[in-house]
């Protein structure tokens, strides 16, 4: 519980904020507009490697750390939640279902898919 | 996202080939990542470092057991959808577009507060431990919640305007 360890969480959940933002903004850009493509891409990415580490055991430290702060700031719930309530709001239903369920459904295989990895290291 | 009006107005960056005469082919880092300005950047940074520390010392706070409701995290993504979608229509629909506090509130702070992954691997864990009715239940609350957050954060801020 020292200052250092809070003081790294901020750090690190500062620039995994800045990597969604980038990461979000290049899909945004190679896939177009129409479906929030960059939003899904950050949140997969997330879920997999979140689920690697879950299963590799690590300390209470490492896990706030590399989990908790990195991967939990990078991945996002509030933008997917907009964007799918913007969709539906422009009367876009079928995007917005869509968008609903393959977050789920890829990120509870992704996640799945990462702890199985590690399961194999 | 990153249209904000006073980027178009900022000195160009050091490296930057604004300044230059001759016509130079734009790197392809150029084209593909957005334009962010530093300034835009550090807003994200500092209110990501914000909303971390708040959903990791409340997540550290109150730890779960695995067939347990997640209410930490529950409870920081329904309230980081509340907060975007009143600041992002705030911002959109009401006060003229500012450069910072989307950065800052929208992309950092609820984008740190709230999280996706985590909400993933508490299902997988659920499943896992053969909690199906939690499983179902808890992503079915959380998409139910958060979007009705946003949905009411936004008619709220539309209605303010309307009384005006």
């Amino acid at each position: 519980m020292s200052v250092l360890l809070w003081a790294a969480v901020m750090a690190i959940g500062g620039a995994g904020s800045v990597l969604r933002f980038l990461v979000d903004g290049t899909v945004g850009t190679l896939a177009g507009r129409d479906f929030p493509a960059g939003t899904l891409v950050v949140n997969i990415s997330g879920a997999v490697i979140l689920g690697l580490l879950t299963g590799l055991a690590l300390s209470h430290d490492a896990a706030l750390l590399a989990g908790t702060a990195a991967v939990g700031s990078y991945t996002t719930f509030s933008t997917w939640m907009l964007e799918t309530q913007r969709l539906a709001e422009e009367r876009q239903q079928r995007k917005a279902a869509l968008n609903l369920a393959a977050s789920l459904v890829l990120g509870v295989g992704a996640a799945a898919l990462g702890k199985l990895i590690a399961g194999q290291l | 996202m990153s249209e904000s009006p006073a980027s178009l107005t900022m000195p160009p960056l050091p490296g930057s080939s604004a300044g230059s005469i001759a016509p130079v082919a734009v790197p392809l880092r150029r084209r593909v990542l957005p334009r962010a300005d530093r300034r835009e950047l550090a807003a994200i940074f500092a209110g990501g470092a914000l909303g971390t520390l708040l959903r990791a010392a409340l997540s550290d706070a109150f730890p779960q057991r695995v067939t347990s409701w997640p209410w930490p995290t529950f409870a920081v993504n329904i309230t980081a959808a509340f907060l975007l979608g009143y600041v992002v229509t705030r911002l959109q629909e009401r006060l003229p577009l500012s450069s910072y506090r989307r950065p800052l509130l929208g992309t950092g702070l609820c984008g740190g507060l709230s999280t996706f992954s985590t909400m993933q691997v508490e299902i997988v864990k659920m499943l896992d431990a053969h909690a199906w009715a939690l499983a179902a239940g808890y992503s079915a609350a959380s998409v139910a919640a958060g979007y009705a957050a946003i949905h009411l954060a936004t008619a709220l801020v539309r209605r303010t305007r309307v009384r005006r």
